[in-house]
């Protein structure tokens, strides 16, 4: 907390009139041209490597499928054909006719409620495994095996068991991004210090308040790269999980574009897939590090 | 009765078939009121037999009674500082001391009357200026005082403290006895500290348990320590009784001990 304070001060401390005005920049023109150029140069450092490289992937891209009689569409062709996706993410033309946004926000939707019971059930049954050697033993070889099978595989099995697609798809992704959160959260509360567990036992902390006091905190960096690997995971399961709901999500539009051969439409989808991923991880490592903050190491 | 007693206390850990004998034939009385050190070489079982006390291991044999209550488990009637703190890190230093205070006057004390307990004792070890830093922001010598402060807290019967100064520099080391002196002055509080400073025990003890060698160690000699309190560390440097005290607990360790040690 105290950190980007000590970061501020300098600037806080020296002006003594709005920075807006003249004589503030006449004052101090040699930091702020420092500070300007070190954010310029910090930016095109990390931003300009990734656009350098997509261009020239976008300009190798266009080169190879532009022929005639090539496999897949050139970046060109996906502009003209899916230039209502691309540009305009939210539109309605109709029930089954609407923006990749929207259609990204109803899948996330099933990812939440499918994610949320993976990490409270995993965190739960990562406790209680973490706590019992005998649990560990027994239990980790069978979750180091599931945990290898693809989502799609488990389709068929959760479809049996449901009878129902809604129920399914969240099944589907509920089990892909169960395990990592069920092992790391083990391992966490196994590495929990000894001497923690004295203080708790010395305090005759309960059941429930050594879990809530100590057992989550001291294990919480664990659990989150084990939430942070499993919102991956079920992001990953969404193609599987909508190819049973059909509907308006992201992983059917995928799954109906291919049917009806709209190739075009499949990449832009593509895209917004990667996007979306991308953001989750950086969200769930976010909130990891904020609810962490301190107990990493001490 | 005494107020803490152990009586032929041994402990033997079992790991698969083959078995340790660390303590055997522990006995040693303690009064209400008293300062006990506990001293000998390292791996003898100190801290084997400060958490037998503490209730957090199991006796093998006999039995330890404080107060006319068998200890057969911890509890915050016998607070423990820990040899590296233990302090939560996610927590500060406050919610760390309150941990403590919540769970034990959590219905005897209102929220503000346990706001000032908690204040009280933090400023006891002169750490309430931090009161909202975390561990990691503080010192090894201030995290160990914020230890002692939640240990207090729970004003337990006996404090028993595992090397509490160990990883300190001599100067806090100095700092901190001087502090612990005082606060047993004020609280007289019954207290058990393991050291391995032969001027740390007889400076602040009223008794020195000096226990032999593992395996199956157990309490070679117990040195009453006659020096009046206040005790002031410049004062005690020449002064007579307080030499031969050290002397004494020296040529336990670095003579006798060997004897020991080789037969
Ligand atoms: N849980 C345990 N299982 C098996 N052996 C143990 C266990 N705890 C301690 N011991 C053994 O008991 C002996 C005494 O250990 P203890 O930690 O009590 O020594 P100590 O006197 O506190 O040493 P130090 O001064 O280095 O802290 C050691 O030989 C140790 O290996
Ligand atoms: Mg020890």
């Amino acid at each position: 907390m105290t950190l980007p304070a000590t970061t501020d001060t300098p600037i806080a401390a020296i002006p003594l009139k709005p920075r807006t005005t003249a004589t503030v920049t006449a004052l101090r023109p040699a930091s702020r041209r420092i500070a300007f150029a070190a954010i310029a140069a910090n930016l095109a450092r990390t931003i300009l490597p990734p656009l350098v490289v997509l261009a020239v992937l976008l300009a190798v891209w266009q080169v190879v499928f532009s022929q005639p009689g090539s496999s897949l569409p050139p970046p060109s062709q996906v502009w003209t054909e899916s230039y209502d996706l691309i540009v305009d993410p939210f539109f309605v033309y109709g029930s089954q006719d609407i923006g990749l946004g929207l259609r990204v926000f109803t899948s996330l939707q099933r990812v939440a409620v499918g994610f949320g019971l993976a990490a409270l059930v995993g965190v739960a049954l990562g406790a209680l495994v973490g706590q019992s050697i005998w649990m560990m033993r027994g239990l980790d070889p069978l979750f180091q095996i599931l945990r290898t099978v693809p989502p799609l595989a488990w389709l068929p099995i959760s479809l049996a068991a449901f009878m129902d697609s809604g129920p399914s798809a969240i099944f589907v992704i509920f089990i892909t991004a169960i395990w990592p959160v069920i092992i790391n959260t083990a391992v966490g509360v196994r590495n929990i210090p000894e001497d923690y567990r004295n203080v708790a036992r010395v305090l005759r902390l309960n059941q429930l308040e050594f879990f809530t006091r100590i057992m989550v905190p001291a294990a919480a960096p664990y659990i989150f790269s084990g939430l942070r690997i499993g919102v991956g995971l079920s992001w990953l399961a969404i193609v599987a999980a909508e190819m049973l709901t059909g509907g308006v999500g992201i992983g059917f539009f995928i799954w109906d574009a291919w049917n009806s051969s709209r190739l075009t439409d499949i990449i832009v989808a593509l895209v917004y897939i990667g996007v979306v991923g991308f953001v989750l991880d950086r969200l769930v490592a976010l909130l990891g590090t904020i609810v962490t903050r301190g107990t990493a190491r001490n | 009765m005494s107020y803490l007693q152990i009586s032929r206390v041994g402990k033997t850990f079992a790991r698969g078939a083959s078995s340790t004998e660390v303590l055997r034939n522990i006995d040693l009385e303690i009064e209400q009121g008293e300062f006990v050190s506990i001293i000998g070489h390292s791996g003898c079982g100190k801290s084997t037999l400060l958490n037998l006390i503490a209730g957090l291991t199991e006796v093998t044999t006999g039995g330890i009674i404080l107060e006319n209550a068998e200890v057969n488990a911890p509890g915050p009637d016998r607070a423990v500082v820990f040899q590296n703190h233990s302090l939560l890190p996610w927590l500060t230093v406050y919610e760390n001391v309150n941990l403590a205070v919540a769970k034990v006057f959590g219905r005897t004390k209102t929220p503000a009357q346990r706001h000032s307990w908690i204040m009280d004792n933090l400023n006891l070890v002169q750490m309430a200026h931090a009161r909202d830093k975390r561990p990691t922001e503080i010192s090894g010598g201030m995290k160990q005082r914020v230890g002692i402060a939640r240990a207090l807290a729970m004003e337990p019967k006996i404090l028993l403290l595992d090397e509490p100064f160990g990883a300190l520099d001599a100067l806090t080391r100095a700092h901190l006895q001087d502090q612990m002196m005082d606060i047993h002055q004020r609280l007289g509080n019954t207290m058990i500290m393991i050291t391995h400073d032969v001027d740390e025990a007889v400076l602040l003890s009223d008794r020195i348990v000096m226990m032999t060698n593992g395996p199956a160690a157990t309490i070679g000699e117990v040195l009453a320590v006659p020096l009046n309190r206040p005790r002031r560390r410049l004062e005690l440097a020449t002064d007579r009784t307080y030499l031969r005290c050290r002397e004494a607990v020296l040529k336990f360790l670095y003579e006798r001990h060997r004897f020991v040690e080789a037969a």
